[in-house]
């Protein structure tokens, strides 16, 4: 059989570290970061004794979580102990949510590998806490734990095995990341960690109605390597049922230097965790009221800002779709356009030149070092002739580089755009006199001789003559 | 005057009249540990050093009043699972032997605003898992009464502590007995609250549904003031009641008039010793010649609690007792090869053979396939238990019960531990439904060990049972005429 006679089937898990300003159980700050064992207490390091109390904001944010993804709130919730030995985890049990996890029954809506919408389902979304960190071979042999990180509160998103393609895994992975990016409950930060996905792959041939083995892969920090590791893990396991073999349930380690999955030591399928209700922690009851008005005060969703901007400010259906893909560069549009006054062009920069360089950096749009009101008057200096398009692009490299004022970068760097008559008369001569061959061109009915002569001065120029002065004078000359 | 034989109400009025100076008091104290400790065995850590310059600078500080606290200089024992900064918190185990608490519990917080004086840190059944302190990895506390026999557990070193006048109270804890059952094997007075009156922050877990902290007193009007200096919300136990204060001592009338009293015959047949039984007909005809009315009813849940208790125990403390891994603090065993011979051995070498039995249990109802029927069943009937008890406080106000089958034991007599188990057949129930539960000495047996009687209230009914409690005292004065003999 071939490759196209299979049909791969992904389900996510997907851990989303939410930016609380403590941790879940504690009082202790949850930002990333901090000299090892700085953000800790008896509750985090489960120092004999201490007890965990439920951070209400976690709850809040879950429970926006599962709002803005079309989730059941469970008004009556609670937590379990999941028990594991594991350094990393001091208690020695991670306390989640087993059978009555705060959100159930939701779905994102993603486009499938045709350009249709397509939902994608979400079991569940529960609430748990995030383990240390190990630290190996870092001096000497021995592994150092930090817990900083233990306790910082996080939701489990679960979906169905609905995703038939790594295009639609991602695709879903980037809407589920800049929802959460758009009701502000977590950075998502796929390089801190703050971001992270396990991903269940398994493969059948198409028309099956059982799903195939599945195997879990973790340990992939980026959507590039996501994406990777399942067309590798899809191969990999059609490859083994093409050669008759069967795929073992199994966890999996991606390792994203050779581009391969390894099994992984621990059998996690063969763990017990042992789940009971937390005895430490009451029962988490909502009421009709508490989640009325979190949904009530619920921020705008990219769904709504992409109708917005087709509506309000005629962007295309693509470019508006593009643009709220991302809380980051949506934001930026808002205060771009509301700097500049001119939301088409400010849509243009963002999708052509900042779009690109952000590809070619491999940055994500939080990355992003210049503020809107840079990238503003940029736009701004561009509208009222202080610069060209093109000292524009330079200026937005520059931004990307160092970002400053753009009025400063122009003038330190001596961009400002050449609009004297007398000077660009004088560019046009100099050209005129260097390529005579063109004016002959021109004259003999060539109108492409126009757009040399013009590119010459800009040449020349470095950029900075004004374009429309240029082609205005060039014909003056030439049909004299 | 002997010192160390006034109840703490009594060092009060000796405080205000100036009797007593508080550095006196815990002098006397201190020359009391000397003189009787090495028979009785009571402590892990005594804090002679500490408590000595305590009670110099809080005499201080009474002189310049800075501290008015009535309780200021009183001195205490606390049992060894509960934290103490700076002092060290073993449970009476290998695998904390060296451990000292970064922090504070909440009661002991409490106890340090009010000025006490921690005398030290008592023996107990290690992590609390016993019914004899014979299970301490530390040492073998003897019950003041006879030296021969234990002083029952886990609280064991609290309750000896008390008796034989090492201390004027101690903090002790109860998850299936453990502050009742010793109380009751050294003639003293033991409250267990209600579940979620007192915050556990800082006790090192053994069963978290079910541990508490309480008290271990001479006598009942010490057990109220006790349980003011300890109950109440605390933010950091999400599992403590939010209620408003009450002064307990307030609930001591004198007076049972009315009172309603039941008394379940299922605790009064087999297995529980003639003259215990003896003894509590006696309580029941004393209450009714004090003016309450005694019923018997029908309460048979006794032998569900215990299995339902265990079950449910073992299953939180195998995961309660995760944390004791060797990696951040406590045990370690030496020579590991890896991360799991770390665990395997520290765990296998720092924990005891009860310990360890009690882990197994509770990692075995919890596996899957046998949650349903063990742990989940185990809450059904502790669902159970709960109803059937307050089907009983429908209609009466307090159950009078045995707080033991039988009285204090001799070492190493109950070497099988579902005997040991069944010492706690009359204490475990009320641990399952949450109540609050009081052992009260009601006499002595004919070798003249004491025998405790024992009053369960509603919940949050605390005043209920000590005021039932208190009338009984006056009315019997058991302290008057029974003292601890140290017989060898």
């Amino acid at each position: 059989m071939e490759r196209s006679d299979y049909e791969v089937v992904i389900g996510l898990e997907v851990h989303a570290e939410l930016s609380t300003k403590t941790k879940i159980f504690c009082s202790c700050p949850a930002e990333f970061g901090g000299d090892p064992n700085t953000h800790c207490c008896p509750v985090c390091m489960a120092m004999p004794g201490a007890l965990p109390v439920l951070n209400e904001k976690v709850v809040e944010y879950a429970v926006k979580a599962g709002l803005a993804t079309n989730c059941t709130i469970s008004k009556n919730s609670k937590n379990d102990r999941k028990n594991y030995f594991y350094p990393d985890t001091p208690r020695a049990y991670q306390i989640s949510q087993f059978d009555r996890p705060l959100c159930e029954n939701g779905y994102v809506e993603i486009e499938d590998d045709e350009g249709n919408p397509k939902k994608v389902r979400l079991l569940r979304i529960h609430i748990e806490d995030d383990a240390g960190k190990l630290n190996h071979d870092e001096f000497g042999g021995g592994s150092l734990v930090d817990f900083n990180r233990a306790g910082v509160p996080l939701i489990e998103s679960v979906s169905m095995p609905d995703l038939r393609s790594a295009g639609e895994a991602e695709r879903y992975l980037k809407k589920l990341k800049s929802i959460f990016e758009y009701i502000e409950v977590s950075d998502c930060k796929m390089q801190e960690g703050s971001f992270r996905a396990d991903v269940n792959v398994s493969v059948r041939k198409k028309g099956a109605k059982e799903f195939g083995t599945r195997t879990e892969m973790k340990n992939m920090s980026s959507f590039r390597s996501i994406v990777r590791a399942i067309e590798y893990e899809a191969n990999r396991q059609i490859e083994v049922i093409e050669n008759g073999g069967v795929i073992k349930q199994t966890s999996l380690r991606w390792d994203d230097v050779s581009g391969k999955t390894f099994q992984m030591r621990n059998k996690e399928d063969a763990q017990d965790y042992r789940y009971f209700p937390e005895p430490d922690l009451v029962a988490i009851r909502l009421s009709d009221e508490y989640i009325q008005n979190i949904k009530d005060n619920l921020p705008e969703l990219p769904e709504s800002r992409k109708e917005r901007y087709m509506s309000e400010y005629s962007l295309s259906e693509k470019d508006a779709r593009l643009i709220t893909a991302s809380k980051h560069l949506s934001d930026l549009f808002e205060k771009t356009k509301d700097i500049c006054g001119n939301a088409k062009l400010s849509a243009n920069w963002i999708l052509s030149d900042i779009s690109r360089i952000l590809n070619e950096e491999e940055m994500e749009p939080d990355q992003i070092p210049f503020t809107a009101e840079q990238l503003g008057k940029m736009i701004c200096l561009i509208e009222n002739g202080t610069i060209s398009s093109a000292i524009g692009k330079k200026v937005l490299t520059e931004l990307f580089e160092n970002p400053n004022d753009p009025e400063v970068i122009v003038k330190e760097k001596g961009w400002i755009q050449i609009s004297d008559e007398g000077a660009i008369k004088e560019v046009v001569m100099q050209i005129l006199e260097a390529n005579p061959q063109s004016i002959a061109d021109f004259k003999a009915g060539k109108d492409r001789a126009l757009g040399f002569l013009v590119g010459q001065a800009m040449k020349a120029t470095k950029g900075k003559a004004n374009p429309q002065m240029l082609n205005k004078m060039f014909l003056e000359e030439l049909n004299k | 005057m002997d010192i160390t034989e006034l109840t703490v109400h009594e060092l009060q009025d000796k405080i205000k009249s100036k009797e007593l100076t508080v550095s006196e008091i815990t002098e006397a104290y201190l020359n009391r540990i000397n003189d009787k400790e090495p028979e009785i065995d009571a402590f892990i850590t005594v804090l002679k050093e500490e408590a000595l310059a305590k009670s110099k600078e809080i005499e201080e500080k009474i002189g310049n009043g800075e501290i008015q606290s009535e309780y200021a200089g009183i001195p205490i024992g606390i049992k060894d699972n509960i934290c103490t900064k700076g002092v060290k918190t073993t449970c009476a185990s290998k695998m904390l032997e060296n451990f000292v608490s970064p922090y504070d519990a909440t009661v002991v917080e409490n106890l340090n605003n009010e000025g006490l004086i921690n005398l030290g840190k008592l023996n107990m059944d290690e992590f609390a898992m016993g019914s004899s302190t014979e299970n301490s990895a530390i040492k073998k506390t003897k019950n003041p009464w006879n030296l021969n026999t234990v002083p029952g557990g886990s609280s064991g070193g609290s309750a000896a502590a008390v008796a034989a006048g090492l201390v004027p109270w101690a903090l002790g804890s109860d998850t299936g007995g453990s502050i009742r059952q010793p109380a009751s094997f050294c003639g003293v007075v033991g409250l267990k609250p209600t579940y979620g009156l007192v915050s556990r922050y800082g006790l090192v877990a053994y069963a978290s549904s079910l541990d508490q902290i309480g008290t271990l007193t001479k006598d009942v009007k010490d057990s109220a003031m006790l349980l003011n200096l300890i109950a109440g919300h605390d933010e950091r136990d999400s599992t403590s009641m939010d209620k408003p204060k009450i002064d307990y001592t307030e609930a001591l009338k004198n007076d049972v008039k009315g009172l309603k009293i039941a008394v379940p015959k299922e605790f009064y047949g087999e297995g529980i010793n003639a003259e215990v039984k003896q003894k509590l007909q006696e309580a029941i005809e004393k209450y009714k010649e004090l003016g309450a009315t005694v019923e018997e009813v029908s309460l048979d849940i006794a032998e569900y609690s215990l299995a339902a208790y265990y079950i449910i125990a073992c299953a939180e403390a195998s995961s309660n007792l995760g944390r004791f891994d060797g990696i951040r603090y406590g045990y370690r065993a030496k020579d590991c090869k890896d991360l799991k011979d770390i665990y395997i051995k520290s765990r296998s070498e720092g924990f005891g053979a009860e310990v360890k039995r009690r882990i197994i249990l509770g990692t075995y109802v919890l596996s899957s396939g046998y949650y349903d029927a063990y742990y989940k069943k185990a809450q059904k009937v502790r669902t159970a238990i709960t109803n059937k008890f307050e089907k009983v406080f429908a209609d009466y106000d307090v159950i009078l019960v045995p707080t033991s089958p039988v009285v204090a034991f001799e070492f190493g007599s109950k070497s099988n531990p579902l005997e040991m188990y069944l010492s706690d057949i009359c204490t475990v129930s009320v641990n399952v439904a949450g109540l609050p539960g009081i052992s009260v000495p009601c006499g002595v047996d004919s070798n003249g060990m004491p025998i405790g009687m024992q009053l369960i209230g509603n919940k949050f009914q605390e005043s209920t049972i000590l005021n039932a409690a208190y009338t009984y005292e006056q009315a019997t004065n058991f302290r008057a005429k029974y003292k601890p003999q140290f017989k060898k």
